[in-house]
Formats: C-alpha cells, sequence, structure tokens
C-alpha cells in the first residue's frame, strides 16, 4: 500500500495541516512582539522570547515548527512544480473565470515570504543564538540574551522596516486565501460553518499582519 | 450578426498548430455557438480556402459532454451553466472579435485543431468509477431506503458529463472538480459505500499519474462547470480519501 504521501490529497492535508500550525504560531508570535510597544521595558519580550528558546515543551513545538515549515515549503514547491507542467502549452487569452483573486498569486507570495523567512531567521534567531549578536541582560536574577534591544536596534533602520512591511503584505496575501483554503482541503465544507471560517480568515489576514506591521512603524517613529 | 473570429489550427497531433482569422457574415443571434461554427464550415467548403475547422460535438443539447471550446478566456463561453453547444450568439455583439481555443492541459493531447483527446477521463472512470453489481432479477426499488437529502447530493454529482471544462478552466489543470463529482455520487449511495475505500483511492491514483495538476481550492471550475458542480464534492472527496486511507 502506497502511503498517503504519494497521493496528491495526502500532500495537500499536510500542507493545510502545517499551514494552520503556522496560523496558530504567528498569533503567539504576533502576542509576544506586541509587549514590545504596549509595554514600559523590553523584559517582558525577553522573559517571553527566553522562555520560547529553553522551556522543553517549547522546544517541542519549535521542532514542529521547522518540520512544518519545511514540509509545506517541500510539498507548496513539488506541487506547484507539477502544476506548470500540467499546462505546457498556455492559452492565448489568459483565463477570465470568476475565481480568487489571491489564489492565483499565492506561489509568488509564498516566494516574498520565503526569502523574507531567511533574512528573519538570520537577523534574530541565527545571530542572536550562534552568532553572539545580542547582549546579554539580566532580569530577575537571570542572565539572558538581550533580543528586545535587537530588535528595537534592527527596526529604527528603514530598509529593514521595508522588507519587513513587504513581506507582511506577502503574508497577508497568502493567507487570504490559504486560510479558508485549508479547511477546504481537510475536507470541511459546509452551508453555515464555511462563511464563518472566511470571515474569521478575513478578520485574521487583515488584523495580524497589520499587528505585526505596527511595530517596525512605532520603533521607528518613536526613534527618529 | 458580423463576427472575427481567431481560430486554433493544427493539422494533427504532432503538427505546429497557430491562429487563423476568419471573418463570418449575418449570423443569427438566435443560432447557437456551433450552428455559428457550422457557417463558418460550410463557407469554407464553398469558397474553398481552407479545410472546414474540426470541433467536437454529438447531442446537441448539453447532455452527452462532447462539445467544449475555450472561448474569449472561458470554457463553454461567455454564459454560465452552459455547455459550448448551448450557448447562444446573442450572448455576443455584432463586430466582435471571437478567439477560440482548444482545452489546454497535458493529459488532454489535441488531435485536431479544436478536438483534444479526453480518453484521460475514461482510464479515471475504470480506475474505480464504478459499481461493481452482481446482475440479478430487478430489485425492488424501496428495498434500500436513501434518504432524500443524500439522494439529491448524489443526483447533483451525477449530473457531471465529463466535458472536462473543470481540467480547461483551473490554473492548474486539476481534475479534482471531475473526479470529487464522481466519488461523491456514489460515496452517498449505500450501492457505492461497499468499494468506496478502493474507488476513492485508485481515482485519485490515476489521476496523479495520468499528469492533471493539483487543487488548490480556486474554484474556476465550479465556475464554469456547465453542471455547476459544487466544490464541495471535493471537500467529500477529500473527507472520502482521509477516512480510506487514515481510519
Ligand atoms: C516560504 C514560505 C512558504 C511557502 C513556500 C508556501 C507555499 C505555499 C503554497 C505553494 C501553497 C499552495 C497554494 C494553494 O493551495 O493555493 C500554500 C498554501 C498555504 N499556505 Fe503557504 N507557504 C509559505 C508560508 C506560509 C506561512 C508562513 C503560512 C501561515 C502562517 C502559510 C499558510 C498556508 C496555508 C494555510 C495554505 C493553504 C493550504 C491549503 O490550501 O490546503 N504558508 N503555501
Ligand atoms: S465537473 Fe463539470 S466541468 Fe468538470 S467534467 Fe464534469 S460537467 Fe464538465
Ligand atoms: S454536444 Fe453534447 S453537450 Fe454539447
Amino acid at each position: 500500500m502506497s502511503n498517503i504521501f504519494s497521493f496528491s490529497v495526502g500532500k495537500k492535508l499536510i500542507m493545510s495541516l502545517m499551514g494552520l500550525f503556522l496560523i496558530a504560531f504567528l498569533v503567539v508570535h504576533l502576542g509576544i512582539n506586541l509587549t514590545l510597544i504596549f509595554c514600559d521595558t523590553t523584559d517582558n519580550f525577553n522573559i517571553a522570547a527566553n522562555f520560547m528558546g529553553t522551556n522543553i515543551v517549547v522546544k517541542v513545538m519549535e521542532i514542529t515548527l521547522f518540520g512544518g515549515f519545511f514540509l509545506h515549503i517541500i510539498y507548496g514547491l513539488i506541487l506547484s512544480i507539477q502544476n506548470m507542467i500540467a499546462r505546457p502549452v498556455n492559452y492565448k487569452v489568459a483565463n477570465n473565470s470568476q475565481t480568487s483573486f489571491f489564489s492565483k498569486y499565492m506561489f509568488h507570495t509564498a516566494v516574498i515570504i520565503g526569502i523574507f523567512l531567511v533574512l528573519h531567521l538570520f537577523d534574530f534567531y541565527i545571530k542572536a543564538k550562534f552568532l553572539h549578536g545580542a547582549e546579554s541582560v539580566i532580569i530577575n536574577g537571570e542572565e539572558m540574551h538581550d533580543l528586545g534591544a535587537l530588535v528595537i536596534e534592527r527596526f529604527q533602520i528603514l530598509w529593514v522596516d521595508i522588507v519587513y512591511i513587504v513581506a507582511l503584505l506577502g503574508l497577508a496575501f497568502h493567507l487570504h486565501h490559504g486560510f479558508q483554503s485549508a479547511f477546504q482541503t481537510i475536507g470541511l465544507n459546509h452551508p453555515v460553518y464555511t462563511p464563518i471560517v472566511k470571515g474569521l480568515g478575513l478578520a485574521y489576514t487583515i488584523l495580524v499582519p497589520l499587528g505585526f506591521i505596527l511595530i517596525p512603524v512605532i520603533i521607528y517613529i518613536q526613534h527618529s | 450578426m458580423d463576427l472575427t473570429l481567431k481560430i486554433w489550427r493544427q493539422e494533427n497531433a504532432k503538427a505546429k498548430g497557430k491562429f487563423e482569422t476568419y471573418k463570418v457574415k449575418d449570423i443569427s443571434p438566435d443560432s447557437s455557438f456551433l450552428e455559428m461554427l457550422d457557417v463558418l464550415n460550410q463557407q469554407l467548403i464553398e469558397d474553398n480556402v481552407a479545410v472546414p475547422v474540426c470541433f467536437d460535438h454529438d447531442c446537441r443539447e448539453g447532455i452527452c459532454g462532447m462539445c467544449g471550446l475555450y472561448i474569449n478566456g472561458r470554457p463553454h463561453g461567455p454564459d454560465t451553466a452552459v455547455t459550448t453547444c448551448q450557448l447562444h450568439m446573442r450572448k455576443f455583439n455584432d463586430g466582435d472579435t471571437i478567439v477560440i481555443e482548444p482545452w489546454r492541459a497535458k493529459p488532454f493531447p489535441i488531435i485536431k485543431d479544436l478536438v483534444v483527446d479526453r480518453s484521460a477521463f475514461d482510464k479515471i472512470i475504470e480506475a474505480g468509477g464504478y459499481v461493481s453489481v452482481n446482475t440479478g432479477g430487478i430489485p425492488d426499488a424501496n428495498a434500500i431506503p436513501i434518504p432524500k437529502k443524500d439522494a439529491d447530493i448524489s443526483m447533483d454529482a451525477a449530473a457531471c458529463i465529463g466535458c472536462g471544462a473543470c481540467v480547461a478552466s483551473c490554473k492548474n489543470a486539476s481534475a479534482m472538480l471531475f473526479v470529487a463529482a464522481k466519488v461523491s455520487q456514489f460515496a452517498h449511495l449505500p450501492q457505492g459505500k461497499v468499494e468506496a475505500k478502493d474507488r476513492v483511492k485508485n481515482m485519485i491514483a490515476k489521476m496523479d499519474e495520468l499528469g492533471f495538476g493539483n487543487c488548490t481550492n480556486t474554484g474556476a471550475c465550479e465556475a464554469e462547470c456547465p453542471k455547476e458542480i459544487s466544490l464541495t464534492h471535493i471537500a467529500k472527496l477529500n473527507r472520502e480519501f482521509f477516512a480510506a486511507k487514515i481510519l
């Protein structure tokens, strides 16, 4: 019996589950980031960020997160390449059927997110963890990386902010289709609940990227 | 109506095709799209300018699924919920230029002009789109009770005529709507449930193997399907697949 990943629908299931996991992760991520602008000091951010870097449960989640990203990206690439091969000769008149606009650009928005992801991980994850890019602080008697200071320092650079904002717009467009699409892929399509899921998806796509975008904008304004 | 037609002409499967431009005059707005092409072909024969344009058709009343042209960027043309043979010329304006292309997908190779080979769909059906019945005496119609709700959903799915417009419209050339309709029509009936697990796995495996693209829930198929097969059937297909694979 061939395994589930050898089927197109099986690969899509993994993609959608990992996508939903990433969607949930981003809410936590945003919550932590917002302490940077809503708290007077960066202490809360540092405590949360270091907790995320050390706690064992979070460690397991971190592996799931990296694994999730990996599978989502790999299968996304495989399926997209197969889709391009499936129509070797294109139409003269491009298709103008009534469809969801952003679903046509999932691959393009994914490339934007992908490029950002590399920069982002290098900037805040690899630098702090392996390259001693962050200073040390002592909060409540515990020594930890001063990630808050690192973030605030980076966000005072205009081009970093612009790259960050472009990436989040890419993410918003990716999720505008992706959020509700994941439910359909899992097989959940219901006359009552699907419109609710679409509404929630829209709210998420606007609020979460907006929340992330506010942070560099406010830090930039405060420090200039 | 006077029209300019830009039509894909291709000698045979191997030949390199190209668009040719033809003009037709005095087309009745009440004629069908295929009748308009009949007029063109008659004219091509009489004027001896080119061999007639090849296009598929059979019933000309929207039930066989043979006809299928990609007209001005939409499978089956600008109207909704109709096949090409049911499309009326009144949906166009006098003086319009109409671009007519064949279905484009790797598993649907062009045979000639606007005719494509859709036997890939037959292969998917052969992989499981049937119920293996033991033919005995005629059973009582009420012997197996089927809830009206299920019968309706099954009937909606069974409306699929296998035209291929879903593949033609999909940006990924995915056959998911077709396969979903064929799986769903049986999955809702007691007779179909017996072989449900093998059916869904085998039909999806065949669809993948033949080189159709993968569904991204874009919804062009649903928008263009002449029988208005709904995306809910694709969700059902996915559920059937997970039930077969995981449970
Ligand atoms: C480098 C990063 C990424 C790549 C290369 C990527 C790629 C893709 C591709 C190719 C698709 C399929 C398109 C479609 O189904 O229409 C997709 C779908 C999706 N993506 Fe991403 N993506 C990335 C990041 C993300 C992130 C960060 C999230 C969530 C926070 C996410 C959530 C989703 C969801 C929910 C779907 C829909 C899944 C489905 O339809 O079943 N993706 N992604
Ligand atoms: S699902 Fe609709 S568009 Fe696709 S083959 Fe069936 S009738 Fe044609
Ligand atoms: S010719 Fe039969 S459906 Fe159009």
